[in-house]
């Protein structure tokens, strides 16, 4: 691991044409390290899927690369440009560049699906709204969900308001879009679908895709590239072949889904015999 | 022991400090940050619909009432003096010193700061802040400070149309029921009240409330922990320390407008 | 069509924060735009005002005709002079009418009340009231009153 060319039975890994860098960086919050002095670089065009287990601040790496919160120390580029140091007014432009799908779908709940998708639009160009129209339409083709122009966030399902929230984040056609946990809380067929759609998106339009995930045979599925995260640290990264071959034990619990490993099933407490033969009430 | 609770009364200290920092961070940052005139007005218009029209009805209604109880209150004790013939002066004075903007900043605190607190936390919740964000609009001025000017723009106007329905309240007891002659009870107040001391001071008030008020439930939901629990912990802290910082203030702008302290 | 009645009852409901100040200005604070314009001016001196402020009304068998526009001590009579403005449309106070100051009901404002004598002249701007009679103070009377209840 760490080793900036991994390589594969004499295949080059996805890693020389890179669209976001992070070097070197600690996030704490409060007393606990979310991240320690890690580094990845996430390739561009390509999906690349950041794993760990729940409570590993996955989603807050995402915060990071959108400039929501700032580490502590090290740097986040994204084309050379270092996130963290950016003003308030670069880093909304270059937000412009960036859409972010997220675990809830975060649609405004005051417009309905066509204004969603057309609020980015709208605020960033000032396009006619004729044209926006056929914008919006055109997205929402690609999400399958054109019948759905007219409805309220309220009356869509889940699965249906992920769709739509990914429709608005790449309303502006974006060079990374970023997916926050796209599969949890979904059934099967939604899911399916949303594996499909980030697949086809990223083909078809050519961004670069980063997916937080912990859903491992859909994200093994998709993914170009995996990091995967555990205390903080980058313990195991690769393509989705090189992660099955992986023996770290750390990492076979994770991919395999073993319920204790490293990743204790127990949560810290005093020996059972122990405290049972104490008796007493808990107070 | 002691060491621990000194500690502790420290730690609080300075986190109280803190959320009057961030506090102080929001305002400045939804009013320096002043959306485009042309973005703005369609979102204004719509929050003015949000906190004020639809806090018109139990503005409407307290007036009344409380116009009512006011003008049978005053003629009750007035009677016994000879000189029912005040009550519209009374009554007048009472509303447009104290009254009008008080009552109408709790019920606004109740109405319309609760709803701005429990609106703005849940968008925290649902991630739609941080996707404002990211879609690369400031949430400051998006939602912040349309809000913030609604407030300010409707606690006068709410807080006027409190005392008016209220004098007319009293009216129609005074006059209309108890019988003193309607021109004593209006010229009496004529006299009594004076435009620049009683109306100007009384708007001033409510101005300040409806400030105040609208600043608190704005923190609050911005601020608050994005869980059903944090929003409605929130909520409560929104009506509690609008209602404390209301009548706090009140005393301060009174005892400057109306005492020689 | 949804914004639109948005945009309606926001529009009514900032046209009634302005009548509702309107209201209080005009009817409720008696603030008139222009003071009566066209009125004339009134001059008469008491002995002593009492309670009487500004603004306190003028009237005439009951009826207002008039407002006290400013009060102040006449340095060299030593009384106080009251200046009053009185309707344009009253032009008919006879040059004798006495003015004195009454209050409404026991406590009430204080007021001036105009008497009309039977002179043919009437007063015009700027006249004086000579015939005045100061307010009755309280403590006076309870003074009198006790004063005669020891002689007695």
């Amino acid at each position: 691991m760490g080793q900036d060319k991994p390589v594969v039975d004499g295949k080059a890994l996805p890693l020389d044409d890179i669209i976001v860098e992070i070097r070197n960086m600690t996030f704490t919050r409060g007393s606990r390290k979310i991240f320690d002095d890690i580094s990845l670089k996430i390739p561009r065009g390509k999906v690349t899927a950041i794993m760990g287990p729940s409570g590993t601040g996955k989603t807050t790496l995402l915060k990071l690369i959108g400039g929501q919160l700032r580490p502590d120390t090290g740097e986040i580029l994204l084309d050379g440009q270092n996130i963290p140091k950016l003003n308030r007014k670069d880093l909304f432009i270059v937000r412009e560049r960036m859409g972010m799908l997220f675990q809830s779908g975060a649609l405004f709940t005051d417009m309905n699906v066509f204004d969603n998708i057309a609020f980015p639009i709208r605020v960033h160009t000032e396009l006619p709204e004729v044209m926006i129209r056929d914008i919006v339409l055109m997205k929402l083709q690609a999400v399958g969900l054109r019948g759905a122009v007219s409805l309220m966030p309220s009356e869509l399902s889940g699965g249906m308001a992920r769709r739509v929230a990914l429709a608005r984040a790449i309303s502006l056609d974006p060079d990374i879009v970023m997916y926050d946990e796209p599969f949890t809380g979904q059934d099967p067929i939604a899911m399916g679908v949303l594996v499909n759609l980030i697949k086809r998106l990223n083909q078809a339009l050519g961004h670069t895709s980063i997916i937080v995930s912990h859903d491992i045979q859909e994200t093994l599925s998709i993914a170009d590239y995996i990091y995967v995260l555990s205390d903080g640290k980058i313990i195991a990264e690769g393509t989705p072949e090189m992660l099955k071959q992986q023996d770290s034990e750390q990492v076979r619990q994770f991919v395999d889904g073993l319920p204790d490993g490293p990743v204790p099933f127990h949560y810290p407490a005093p020996d059972l015999l122990d405290e049972l033969m104490a008796g007493g009430v808990f107070k | 022991m002691i060491l621990d609770n000194i500690q502790r009364l420290g730690h609080r200290t300075l986190s109280k400090c803190a959320a009057f920092g961030r506090s102080g961070q929001i305002l400045f940052q939804s009013i320096v940050a002043r959306p485009a005139p042309m973005m703005m007005l369609p979102l204004l218009i719509k929050q003015i619909y949000f906190i004020g029209v639809l806090s018109l009805v139990i503005i409407v209604v307290s007036g009344a009432f409380i116009g009512m109880v006011l003008g049978l209150q005053g003629y009750t004790i007035l009677v016994d003096y000879g000189s029912e013939q005040a009550v519209g002066q009374m009554v007048a004075l009472s509303l447009l010193r104290e009254l009008a903007p008080v009552v109408t900043a709790l019920l606004f605190a109740g109405r319309a700061g609760s709803a701005l607190t429990a609106e703005i936390g849940l968008m925290k919740a649902t991630e739609q802040l941080a996707s404002l964000e990211m879609i690369g609009v400031d949430p400051y001025r998006r939602i912040i400070a349309p809000r913030l000017y609604a407030g300010f723009i409707c606690m006068p106007l709410l807080s006027m149309i409190f005392a008016v329905v209220g004098i007319w309240g009293a009216a129609v007891v005074a006059v209309d029921w108890l019988g003193i002659y309607s021109g004593a009870y209006w010229a009496n107040m004529q006299q009594a009240v004076d435009f620049r001391e009683d109306v100007i001071n009384g708007l001033i008030k409510a101005v300040v409330f409806g400030f105040i008020v609208t600043w608190i439930a704005v923190y609050q939901g911005y601020d608050c922990v994005p869980t059903s629990e944090g929003i409605s912990q929130a909520t409560t802290r929104t009506v509690v320390y609008a209602s404390l910082a209301v009548l706090g203030f009140d005393f301060v702008l009174t005892a400057l407008m109306f005492g020689d302290l | 069509m949804r914004i639109r009645t948005v945009e309606i009852s926001v529009g009514i409901f900032m046209l009634l924060g302005f009548v509702a100040l309107i209201l209080l200005a005009l009817n409720v604070s008696g603030l008139t735009l222009k003071p009566k314009a066209g009125g004339y001016t009134l001059y008469a001196s008491f002995e002593n005002i009492g309670g009487l402020t500004q603004r306190a009304k003028v009237s005439m068998s009951g009826v207002q005709i008039g407002e006290v526009r400013s009060i102040r001590l006449d340095p060299q009579m030593l009384m106080a002079e009251v200046e009053m403005s009185i309707f344009a449309d009253v032009d008919f106070i006879s040059a004798d009418s006495s003015a004195m100051i009454l209050t409404s009901g026991l406590l009430g404002q204080q007021y001036i009340g105009i008497v009309p004598g039977g002179d043919m002249d009437v007063l015009g701007d700027g006249d004086f009231i000579f015939n005045t009679q100061s307010a009755l103070v309280l403590e006076d009377l309870v003074g009198k009153f006790l004063m005669n209840q020891v002689s007695e």
